[in-house]
């Protein structure tokens, strides 16, 4: 296997009692800058801090952090870099790509308990929060006061705001509020070097270059946010919901089709196919058809004309396109329950099997039937159930690969299949992800869609914010190194993924 | 045009020697007028494929802003720029500032999905990703969006695109920006100068009439034929609006009728700037004595 050689690399094995004493000393510095109360360094925060909510296993933590102030963040950051260490940012280690996963023994830096919302301005519909808040947290705070904050992933009840900053994260409803970038106005941020910048402006585009815009979906690779103002979004005078559901799987995806092609942007547009309704139907009691192959979820919202001649013209779409039934939610109790089996897909999967395996490419949405097929035909050629559920107003596939870890072998299949997946979407005119991120999971999938140029591109804006590879380093950019202990991907050789 | 286009404007680039490149000229002194001695270069033209049940356009940076709109709304589709008359789709992106309607069609820097530049160094890179949503990688576009070309040069890019409203309605009178807000949901602008404001609404037609007889009967408001002429010269919006200007609300921006010094940016950005500049282009040679620093906003 082939080992980073940077300076900040600890080895293992017979370099034991060094690596330990290192981390002994590190530890002493960290509780000197923040508190001993702050850092962590027991064998079950090292386990617990050395996975996120990816496939990967085998990352090592070096310590912890757990930092309560932007000075705080700072300083773990010098002390980190004066003990020639790298750092990860993590926020609640909900992402899926292996973004926090750390490598080599790095101090871990959590944001989860900087969690005031600082300052709520609902005249100027901006709010300033710290990292750690939860992302449903601030909309359950600003209710009542007409706003909420857009970007809403499956996983919002949990992840964290500094995460979805890191990840640049979507969910259903940023098909047309768009995804978390378009909802932060200013960061303020701890750069690689320790220094404190803020990024971006309370109103409008900054001038100069659009370094908030870089740093949003960085990846904790461009340094740490400590401080973000996000725009509120007035809550719709009028939401309808729909459920269409249909006999085929590729009648949904035309219905998709036509509807964006007939110059309706629905808030939400999502396919949830047989086996995904049959998981959440039982705890959702949403009243979702068991037989249908695949049903739609479809939010039209805004002002109360529009929002009625454009269910109007869904239903006929949906209808043309072969729609058994068109369902629309009479009240707010069945609205929740419909998006109730929406956000809870990923837990009902532990009912069919004990492990998944989830990809998030995009591809163009008018080929959204062949794309969804053709996944299907990969599946059945490893022998796996594939579920998908996904944002399909905006091309954005989950094809969920569901299988038993402890069968032998299992592993290797769903990694091919995994493979074919983002190979067919890139064929089609895709990319390798639409809101999880590369982290470590898919960087070696970027050559598939970036030149040796492009990708030296991206390096100078990853340089540039960290000229000496301190932030998260072997995350996003494929590079000749390898995070030395991780398993669960096909570049580690050895290791049986647990 | 397409590739061979984008091979012919990578040739034009070279590998050496100072560039700038040029669009419809519109706003050519923003941010510092070209060093001289910088060779003229002009990105390819013409769109090169619309799909509008894809709403992506894909355009030759050169392209005139209103020959692309012209193609666009025949599907009744548009996009988040605008630029003076003359202006093409790479000047708009290079100089970065939204449009008027930005409250509703959104920045500048949210329509650009992919882009094809050439670098200092002569070659040709993509930045971004032709789908709609897209977190592969960095998100080199939206840094490109109003760097003036100093980090590279753009020739093709792929831009989402919008539907086009079913109707547009500017509204004038003495309110509050307040008082018209709480009464309309997502104006696509709101312009006030101290005493009178002024209000674009759009959307569908009994949505745009409703809103606008509730302005007229509760606040007076009266249908103006279109948005009100702007002073010159944009600023930051910073604390009490001065005489003579006007305010586009919720986006920090003055228009006033002399002009205004840029601020000077935060100690971590000036040395980000710097690095990220220096990064793309070791030798300046992208654009010489332009600077996005120096404009105003």
């Amino acid at each position: 296997m082939v080992r980073d050689l940077t300076p900040l690399v600890v080895q293992t094995g017979s370099m034991w009692w060094t690596r330990r004493r290192s981390l002994d000393l590190l530890t002493r510095d960290l509780e000197a800058a923040i508190g001993a109360d702050r850092v962590a360094g027991g064998a079950s925060a090292l386990h617990l801090y050395s996975r996120d909510g990816s496939i990967i296993r085998g990352g090592r933590a070096g310590v912890v952090c757990l930092p309560g102030s932007t000075e705080q963040v700072a300083a773990c950051v010098r002390v980190a870099r004066a003990h020639g260490r790298a750092f990860v940012p993590r926020g609640a280690g909900t992402g899926l790509s292996g973004g926090a996963v750390p490598c080599d023994d790095p101090v871990v830096i959590s944001t989860t308990r900087m969690d005031r919302i600082l300052e709520v301005d609902v005249d100027r519909r901006i709010a300033w929060v710290e990292p750690g808040v939860v992302n449903l947290d601030l909309s359950r705070h600003l209710v009542g006061t007409g706003l909420h904050f857009a970007p809403d992933p499956s996983s919002q009840q949990a992840c964290t705001i500094g995460g979805n900053v890191a990840n640049n994260s979507g969910g259903p409803h940023c098909l047309l509020y768009g995804v978390t970038s378009v909802h932060v106005a200013a960061v303020e941020v701890v750069l690689p070097d320790g220094e404190v910048a803020v990024l971006g402006e309370e109103e409008g585009d900054a001038v100069g270059y659009d370094l908030r815009g870089a740093f949003v979906g960085g990846e904790g690779t461009l340094g740490i946010a400590t401080r973000i103002a996000v725009r509120l979004t007035p809550d719709p005078p009028e939401v309808r919901t729909l459920l269409l559901d249909f006999t085929t799987i590729e009648e949904a995806a035309e219905t998709v089709s036509a509807v964006i092609a007939a110059g309706i942007v629905p808030a939400a547009l999502e396919l949830m196919d047989q086996q995904v309704v049959r998981a959440v139907e039982p705890f959702a009691k949403a009243g979702y058809p068991l037989d249908a192959a695949a049903v739609l979820i479809v939010e039209l919202d805004g002002l109360p004309a529009g929002v009625s001649r454009e269910v109007e013209a869904v239903a006929a779409i949906a209808r043309e396109c072969g729609a058994r039934t068109v369902r629309i939610a009479a009240d707010e109790g069945e609205r929740a329950r419909i998006w109730k089996g929406r956000k809870g897909a990923f837990g009902a999967i532990a009912n069919i099997k004990p492990s998944y395996y989830l990809h998030d490419t995009v591809i163009p949405r008018t080929r959204l039937a062949e794309v969804v097929t053709g996944v299907n035909a990969i599946a059945e050629r490893h022998g796996l159930i594939v579920m998908n559920v996904f944002h399909a107003g905006d091309g954005n596939l989950h094809p969920l690969l569901v299988f038993d870890h402890r069968e032998p072998g299992v592993m290797e299949r769903v990694l091919a299949a995994g493979e074919e997946i983002v190979r067919l979407s890139v064929e089609v005119g895709g990319v390798l992800s639409g809101e999880h991120g590369i982290g470590l999971e898919k960087r070696r999938f970027m050559p598939l869609l970036f030149s040796e140029e492009d990708l030296a591109a991206q390096r100078v804006l990853r340089d540039a914010f960290d000229p000496d590879g301190v932030a998260n380093p072997h995350k996003v950019l494929p590079s000749g190194s390898s995070c030395g202990d991780v398993q669960g991907l096909p570049e580690i050789p050895e290791g049986v993924w647990v | 045009m397409g590739v061979s286009g984008l091979a012919d404007f990578r040739d034009e680039v070279g590998h050496s020697g100072p560039v700038c490149v040029r669009g419809g000229g519109t706003r050519w002194e923003l941010g510092g007028p070209p060093a001289g001695g910088s060779r003229e270069v002009r990105a390819p033209t013409g769109v090169v494929a619309f799909d509008p049940a894809e709403m992506t356009v894909v355009v030759g940076a050169g392209t005139p802003l209103a020959d692309l709109a012209g193609a666009l709304a025949e599907h009744r589709q548009e996009v988040a720029l605008e630029g003076p008359p003359g202006a093409t789709v790479g000047g708009v992106l290079a100089v970065g500032r939204s449009s008027l309607r930005r409250p509703r069609i959104g920045a500048v820097r949210d329509a650009l999905l992919q882009a094809d530049c050439v670098g200092a160094d002569g070659a040709l890179f993509t930045a971004g990703g032709p789908t709609v949503k897209n977190v592969t990688g960095y998100d080199l576009c939206r840094l490109l969006v109003g760097s003036l070309g100093t980090l590279a040069l753009i020739g093709q890019v792929i831009l989402r695109t919008w539907p086009s409203p079913e109707r547009v309605l500017w509204m004038q009178g003495s309110a509050t920006p307040e008082a018209v807000r709480d009464m309309c949901f997502r104006p696509s602008s709101a312009l006030w100068d101290g005493q009178r404001v002024s209000v674009c609404l759009e959307g569908y037609d009994g949505d745009v009439e409703a809103e606008a007889a509730a302005l007229g009967s509760h606040l007076g408001l009266e249908v103006a034929a279109a948005a009100p002429a702007l002073p010159p010269h944009r600023s930051r919006w910073t604390g009490r609006l001065p005489e003579g200007c006007i305010l586009e609300v919720g986006t920090g921006v003055v228009h006033g009728p002399v002009e205004v010094e840029a601020g000077i940016p935060g100690p971590g950005v000036v040395t980000l700037a710097a690095r990220i500049r220096t990064g793309f282009d070791p030798d300046g040679r992208l654009n010489p004595g332009r600077d996005p620093y120096r404009i105003a906003a």
